[in-house]
């Protein structure tokens, strides 16, 4: 494997200023089982992923956060394509996946997924080094050269070859498992990893070193991560962008720093609020997020948030926000930073966000 | 547990390994003294079967008139004659020929073509799964006994067609279980996994889902044997299966029963060894499901 990445990539085709990969209205509803006869009525679907569009820069990790059920674990069956989306697009490096240029297969080789579930994603009936070499021998790679390539990742990843190379993964911590995990997913040489709650079930001080050696690993290879989490902390100290969604849309997107500084959409602030804080000076005032999230089956007209939000209006519940940049650099979806949009805007002034 | 390791020199280094799956299960089956006991009738059973011609002690076929129904224990019969005078001992154990054959030759070939549809339905999933299974379940839909009369009456008398309508009678069983191991393996984080690292479904069926669906259908379908056993007994005993003067056990235990009144003891012999075949054949398949099941 190459040990670092001082020299571009020769797989880089538009530059870094050009991003990894491109999401283009991304559609993924998932039709309801008819009920009784079932022969009246409009079919319904769960909308679980509702034409989100985003980029992924070459060598950031973007942060994807939000509630159980916003649609993050579609969204990453969707950029692996484990689930076929209904409509939308991938450019992945200014190829779209499915043109000559790229194919699924040649796709698959550059994207890799790390699950939340370390033992269920991984083959009891195979040994590690098998599990780890697998991918490889699917892109020509011979046994023997695979077997050297895990064991090299093996120990990359801290686990001494000679040791853990012939176990089960039942003979191994939850945390070893996941260090696995990563192995199989860096065994193809991948540019681009999905990260889909991979440390969540990991014990707390198991969780540090895991995201110590993702850090590590996206400096020694020069990879770009998608992070999705739902613990806000953990995200923030991740992340270089972060990505919020509800009910299966995008409705923020922001550097890390300064999303949880000064997050613009109200949903965005609802949910730092109700991040825990053990410093007594930043004590919340407001209320936090409460209740569940609307049924995704029959979403709120207009602005989704607006059956929750702090801020709604009447033209909130008419009027669906457009997803754009409210100032450099940080866009997001919503009325109140929505010029002519209608929201009374008499009490919010962008530039009093600004120097916040 | 603690899996005992060895260690080998597959890759560069020497590695650590662990006993596979397959080596665990056998041990444990090794433990368990209630599915040795069954293994062990079961090999002398097989053993008496194949080695019958040079282990009987009189021609099965030869008939005597003055020999007819002798009890148990009759000087040159050890177990009794049957109602043309023939030895009832040499008979049982070349009975078991057919009747061993008979026990496993259609869920072998009903775990080969049924497992192989419940797998393919199993991993293909959506409308295809449906399709397939809906045709399974119309076979599932009749009751085995009459299933097997139905067909083997319909194909006529023999062997061959007895075997056939068994193994008709197995596929959907067996289709089933791995229809039902398979969709579930499908759904695994690990299968996803080898489907995102660009494998075919051929390729991910043979790594990945076969090693994890065929235990719980091998367990299955040993489980059959004994029902197969005493189906082929029945079709035998019908007259749809093994012709005379063959023996085999259903088609002695149909001829004998008209002895019931006078010899009841050596009527029942041939039944007996239905039993014992078929309870230990359950045995072993119940000792090798648990020796599966342990969560490690």
């Amino acid at each position: 494997m190459k040990p670092t990445h001082s020299a571009r990539d020769p797989r880089d085709l538009g530059g870094p200023r050009q991003p990894l990969l491109s999401v283009r209205e991304l559609k993924k509803h998932f039709p309801l089982k008819k009920t009784g006869l079932g022969l009246r009525g409009p079919r319904l679907a769960v909308r679980a992923v509702d034409g989100i569009s985003f980029d992924i820069l070459k060598g950031e990790t973007l942060g994807v956060v939000g509630e159980s059920g916003c649609g993050k674990s579609t969204t990453a069956r969707l950029l692996m394509q484990l689930t076929p989306q209904d409509s939308g697009e991938l450019v992945f490096d200014g190829l779209s996946l499915g043109s000559p240029g790229l194919s699924l297969r040649d796709y698959r080789r550059q994207t890799q997924m790390v699950f939340q579930d370390s033992y269920s994603s991984l083959n009891p009936r195979m040994t590690v080094e098998d599990s780890i070499a697998f991918g490889p021998t699917v892109h020509g790679v011979s046994q023997r050269e695979a077997l050297s390539r895990a064991h090299d990742l093996l120990a990359r990843v801290g686990l001494e070859p000679a040791r853990f190379a012939g176990r089960y993964p039942h003979e191994l911590s939850g945390g070893q498992r996941q260090r696995v995990n990563i192995a199989r997913a860096l065994a193809l040489e991948p540019r681009l990893i999905i990260l889909d709650e991979s440390v969540s079930a990991l014990d707390k001080s198991v969780e540090a070193q895991v995201l110590n050696l993702l850090q590590d690993l996206k400096q020694a290879f020069g990879l770009t991560y998608v992070f999705i989490s739902h613990d806000l902390n953990v995200v923030r100290y991740m992340s270089d962008r972060v990505l919020v969604m509800y009910l299966g849309e995008v409705v923020e997107v922001a550097s890390a720093d300064a999303l949880f500084e000064q997050p613009l959409h109200p949903y965005t602030a609802a949910l730092l609020r109700s991040m825990p804080t053990t410093d007594p000076l930043r004590r919340t005032e407001q209320a936090p997020l409460s209740g569940d999230p609307p049924n995704p089956i029959d979403p709120p007209s207009g602005c989704r948030f607006h059956t929750r939000c702090p801020d709604a209006q009447a033209i909130c519940r008419m009027r669906a926000p457009v997803f754009g940049e409210a100032m450099p650099g940080r866009s997001v979806a919503c009325l109140k930073y929505q010029p002519g949009s209608g929201y009374a805007a008499s009490t919010i002034a962008l530039k009093e966000v600004t120097h916040a | 547990m603690t899996a005992a390791t060895f260690t080998d020199t597959r890759g560069r280094t020497p590695v650590v390994r662990s006993r596979g799956h397959g080596a665990n299960v056998l041990r444990r089956l090794l433990r368990n003294p209630v599915a040795m006991i069954a293994a062990t009738i079961i090999l002398l059973l097989v053993l008496m079967a194949i080695f019958a011609p040079w282990l009987m002690p009189a021609d099965p076929y030869a008939t005597s008139m003055l020999k007819r129904l002798k009890p148990i224990g009759t000087e040159g019969l050890p177990l009794g004659s049957d109602e043309l005078g023939r030895d009832l001992l040499s008979r049982l154990m070349l009975g078991g020929r057919l009747s061993l054959f008979m026990g496993i030759a259609p869920v072998v070939m009903a775990f080969i073509i049924g497992g192989g549809i419940g797998i393919l339905a199993g991993y293909a999933g959506g409308w295809l799964n449906t399709a397939i299974m809906r045709c399974i379940d119309v076979l599932y839909a009749f009751p085995s006994v009459l299933l097997a009369i139905a067909l083997s009456g319909a194909l006529g008398a023999g062997i061959t067609n007895a075997l056939v309508s068994l193994t008709v009678v197995f596929i959907p069983q067996i289709a089933r279980i791995a229809e039902s191991v398979t969709t579930q393996v499908r759904r695994s984080d690990y299968v996803d996994a080898a489907r995102a690292s660009g494998a075919s479904s051929l390729l991910i069926i043979r790594k990945h889902v076969l090693g994890n669906v065929i235990g719980p259908i091998f367990v299955y379908a040993t489980s059959l044997i004994s029902v197969s056993m005493i189906l082929a007994s029945g079709l035998s005993f019908l007259g749809l299966g093994v012709k005379p003067p063959q023996p085999e056990w259903g088609l002695m235990l149909n001829t004998l029963r008209t002895a019931i009144y006078t010899q009841p003891w050596v009527a029942a012999l041939p039944g007996l060894m239905i039993f014992i075949t078929s309870v230990s054949f359950n045995m072993l398949a119940d000792g090798l499901r648990s020796a599966m099941e342990v969560k490690q």
